[in-house]
């Protein structure tokens, strides 16, 4: 029996799962964000702004987990799928 | 005017986290893929050496002591080397993949700064668990980048550099300037706030 059908049998699932991965990556940034807000309010101090300093207003843990899992989304991850894609069918 | 220290450890956070999917993503779908759009090869090796760049700053503004100027300084040094040596393998002006030693280089000399600049002990407080925590989490690591140099290909050990990066992103998010850690808090941190 010939074994080098195995690693290209891995290789091709492998590569299915790729754009799933990457286009998941972004969102569940995102998510972790929304749920560490909710678990800690006190720390997104837009939603209580008064008597707060500047720093506090633009500095929020929560939501800059947020908006790096939407930076990456829409920056990286999206022209990434595309190429992916157009790589995928060029080697096929 | 001047932000709290765990705030500025949140904002390099924001860029670590970034990097590091960045990372995470290259080793999923592979150099040459990550390389089709000329951008997107000097994306984290740029925001790496721009953080470096920032970290200068950082030393200015918050030089509670020599050692924390040192600290700050030295990191500065090692994040610009490692960047810009990767911006100059990207680019193809640097030929040598020993450039690559940066990595580890930089890994070593942030673990041990981080540890060396904590005078404090373990349970004194929450930064001070977490500065001896990435201190050793980058001496740790530091094999990632090191065999990388020789296995630039292997996707298990870029998914590993990758996936350090976001844990030390993880770290600096938890840190706070006076918080408890595991229910300690030495009387001598000051008072605890959120």
């Amino acid at each position: 029996m010939n074994s080098t059908y195995a690693p290209d049998a891995a290789i091709e699932r492998t590569r299915f799962s790729r754009p799933q991965i990457v286009s998941l990556l972004g969102p569940l940034t995102a998510a972790a964000g929304v749920v560490w807000g909710i678990l800690q309010p006190y720390r997104v101090t837009l939603l209580h702004p008064h008597g707060q300093g500047v720093w506090w207003l633009l500095v929020e843990p929560p939501l800059l987990v947020v908006l790096v899992g939407v930076a990456f989304s829409l920056v990286v991850a999206r022209p990434l799928l595309i190429d992916l894609e157009e790589h995928g069918e060029a080697s096929r | 005017m001047k932000p709290h220290a765990e705030m500025v450890h949140w904002l390099f956070a924001a860029g670590i986290l970034f990097i590091g999917m960045c990372l995470l993503c290259e080793a999923i779908v592979g150099r040459a893929v990550w390389q089709m759009r000329p951008w997107r090869k000097y994306l984290w090796p740029g925001v790496a050496f721009a953080m470096g760049v920032l970290l200068w700053p950082v030393m200015a503004f918050f030089t509670n002591s020599a050692i924390h100027m040192y600290a700050h300084g030295s990191w500065a040094e090692v994040l610009m080397l490692a960047g810009g040596a990767e911006l100059g393998l990207v680019h193809g002006r640097l030929k040598s993949p020993y450039w690559r030693l940066t990595w580890p280089l930089a890994f070593v000399v942030t673990g041990t700064a981080f540890i060396v600049h904590e005078q404090n002990p373990w349970f004194f407080a929450r930064s001070a668990f977490l500065h001896h925590l990435l201190g050793w989490t980058f001496i740790v690591a530091a094999i990632f980048p090191l065999a990388l140099v020789w296995r630039p290909r292997s996707t298990a050990l870029r998914a590993c550099f990758a996936l350090t990066i976001c844990v030390v992103s993880v770290q600096l998010f938890s840190d706070r300037d006076v918080a408890p850690i595991f229910g300690h808090l030495s009387p001598l941190a000051g008072e605890p706030h959120r």
